[in-house]
């Protein structure tokens, strides 16, 4: 199954410059902080993360070199780092990243329709963006909210107690750039059971 | 049932404040300082008494854990506490974050101080997104009103937290994979000994602690060991969160007193099995890692480490996956095998090749698409990667296998007979 966080190929079409940008610099410094002075290595998870937000959601090579210089590591170390971890994403992604857990919890409530209807709805195969960048849909492994299945992760947002009608109202409305409520999609707080069955 | 008063978790739900306004009202941070005061020695000693056994799956004894730690190694110590949630099935300590983050965070200051450690890092898997904002609001209010930080509750004792966004890799939930991380490398387990309480952070002595067991040891110390261990059985103390999920009416996260009966749990908080007790299959009563137990186990099992035990089973995280008539089995395992071969690090050959080779087979068995002595060649290649790898991914990767063919050995067979029939 393609995810392009579990791709080990840095991508090569697209070689734009990157520098942080004036926000991202000061919060650099802040992170670095949380370690000791020799031990600023540690940042790498984090500084990945930011270059990510700030590169649309994936990471160039020159993203990664520049996380290197920032924390004066060698490339590959930190392309090692980038690799091995599932939420770096080592090609373009579209403008919703769209991530449907798939194990068992989420699939015995039905996470396989739920890749249905994304494919139906996105335009796309699982593993792929839509051609017109709105969606990548993936598949992916637990996302730790099972009493909440099915589930997905859209960006950096879980939406929680889905089916297929309400999945699919999501999914359009972001298509239509609509705004969409995160959490619980039947309206229940986080992980409570519903009083109605409560004798 | 568990009763109101004896619940930790006040606010599981978050139907109140997780706000430091709301956390003081249920009696957080309200006299941590006396706590503090009562002395590392006896901290750790009361831990022990309650007999807290560690919430993140192996159920080491808690206390014993923070004893293990140097008193005076001249190094800097750190307490690790590991959110990385990750076992399917397991959702508990998401909510303890973001509805109750104080809760940890006191824990956090408690359990540190009794490991003579000034800093202490949350590491949280980085899908949780909004949980880790939560945790970073809870950890600024408590420095702003300095029960964090320097001179920490007025204790004398300087204490910082920070907390670190993984990545998204299961293996990071494995502590000394969690180490690396947080070092910085790829989250590859590391040989012990030597153990974190010796050389572990930076190299320097560490304990990695789950959230839900440091998140409960201020309350232990507060109404003490007798009240904890008086919950539950002896050696299997206290109240534990169970996270049911799958084929219920209500899935749900629940505090209640360990070694409740299965039975009672999914009937009385999570609205029963759908379409009723007698459509059972099979649950999975620990989080993926643990083998599966069949309808018959079920009705009369209690849910506590020992007595899960006995069943060749495990509490592991209580993350409890129900499964009615209606599922295939055999799916459900082999998307389990998917999960670990999608997981694993790579590191050790039994492993790294093991999870991939079974999954295919896994794959194969769902439609009868082997011999009938496959399955003994299966099981004989779980038994090789058990034991046989540096941390508990392979072992934890060969259960759920080893438990489908213990109690639906017949069900395989039956497929394969069919298949058989079919082609021929």
């Amino acid at each position: 199954m393609h995810h392009p966080g579990t791709n080990n190929k840095v991508y090569k079409k697209i070689n734009d410059n990157f520098e942080w940008s004036s926000e991202n610099f000061k919060k650099i410094s802040e992170i670095i902080k949380k370690y000791p002075s020799n031990r600023i290595q540690s940042a790498v998870i984090p500084l990945l993360d930011l270059a990510q937000r700030q590169n649309n959601g994936w990471l160039s090579k020159n993203s990664m070199e520049k996380v290197a210089e920032t924390l004066s590591m060698s490339y590959i170390r930190v392309l090692e780092v980038a690799t091995f971890y599932s939420m770096f994403n080592l090609e373009p992604i579209g403008k919703n990243f769209v991530q449907i857990c798939r194990t068992t919890p989420c699939w015995l409530r039905g996470s396989d329709t739920l890749s249905k209807v994304a494919q139906e709805v996105c335009e796309t195969n699982i593993g792929e963006t839509s051609e017109d960048k709105i969606f990548t849909v993936v598949e992916v492994e637990c996302l730790g909210a099972c009493c909440n299945a099915p589930m997905v992760q859209i960006n950096d947002d879980y939406y929680e107690d889905l089916d297929e009608e309400s999945f699919k109202k999501i999914l359009q409305d972001l298509k239509d750039n609509k705004s969409i409520n995160v959490g619980s999609q039947i309206g229940r707080k986080s992980s409570q059971p519903e009083r109605k069955f409560d004798a | 049932m568990l009763k109101e008063k004896d619940k930790i978790f006040k606010n599981l739900y978050g139907f109140q404040d997780w706000k430091l306004e709301g956390a003081k009202k249920r009696g957080i941070w309200s006299n941590t300082k006396d706590l503090i005061t009562m002395g590392s020695e006896k901290i750790v000693e009361e831990i022990k008494n309650s007999q807290l056994r560690g919430r993140g799956g192996a159920g080491f004894p808690a206390g014993l854990k923070w004893s293990f730690m140097p008193k005076d190694s001249g190094k800097d110590h750190y307490l690790v506490v590991n959110a990385d949630e990750s076992e399917p099935g397991t959702c508990k300590d998401r909510e303890i974050m973001r509805n109750d983050p104080h809760l940890l965070l006191e824990g956090c200051l408690v359990a540190a101080f009794a490991m003579h450690a000034h800093t202490c890092y949350i590491y949280i898997r980085g899908e949780y997104y909004s949980e880790s904002s939560n945790l970073q609001k809870a950890i600024d209010e408590a420095y702003a009103n300095n029960l964090i930080g320097k001179n920490a509750c007025g204790t004398g004792w300087d204490f910082d937290i920070y907390l670190h966004r993984g990545a998204g890799a299961y293996i990071c939930g494995e502590e000394t994979a969690l180490l690396e991380s947080l070092e910085g490398k790829k989250g590859q387990p590391r040989l012990k000994p030597p153990f974190p309480a010796g050389a572990g952070l930076y190299g320097c002595p560490t304990t990695v602690t789950n959230v839900e067991t440091i998140a409960v040891s201020p309350t232990i110390l507060r109404r003490g060991s007798k009240w904890f261990a008086n919950l539950g059985s002896t050696n299997n103390t206290g109240t534990k969160i169970f996270s049911i999920s799958g084929h219920v009416n209500n899935p749900c996260n629940v505090e209640e007193e360990m070694g409740i009966p299965l039975k009672d749990l999914i009937e009385k908080h999570a609205g029963g099995v759908i379409g009723g007790w007698e459509n059972l299959l099979a649950v999975i009563p620990g989080g993926a890692s643990v083998p599966l137990l069949p309808k018959s186990i079920c009705d009369t099992v209690k849910m506590d480490f020992d007595s899960l035990k006995e069943v060749q089973s495990g509490l592991g995280t209580a993350a409890v996956i129900v499964m009615n008539k209606s599922t295939d089995i055999v799916e459900a395992i082999a998307r389990l095998s998917h999960f670990y071969k999608h997981e694993s690090c790579g590191q050790c050959t039994p492993c790294r090749e093991g999870t991939g080779w079974m999954y295919r087979m896994m794959e194969k068995m769902i439609h009868g698409n082997v011999e009938h002595q496959d399955i003994d060649k299966l099981l004989d290649v779980t038994k090789q990667i058990e034991g046989h790898t540096i941390c508990a991914l392979g072992d934890a990767a060969a259960w759920p296998i080893q438990g489908l063919f213990r109690h639906f050995r017949p069900e395989i067979e039956k497929r394969i007979q069919e298949r058989n029939r079919r082609v021929a």
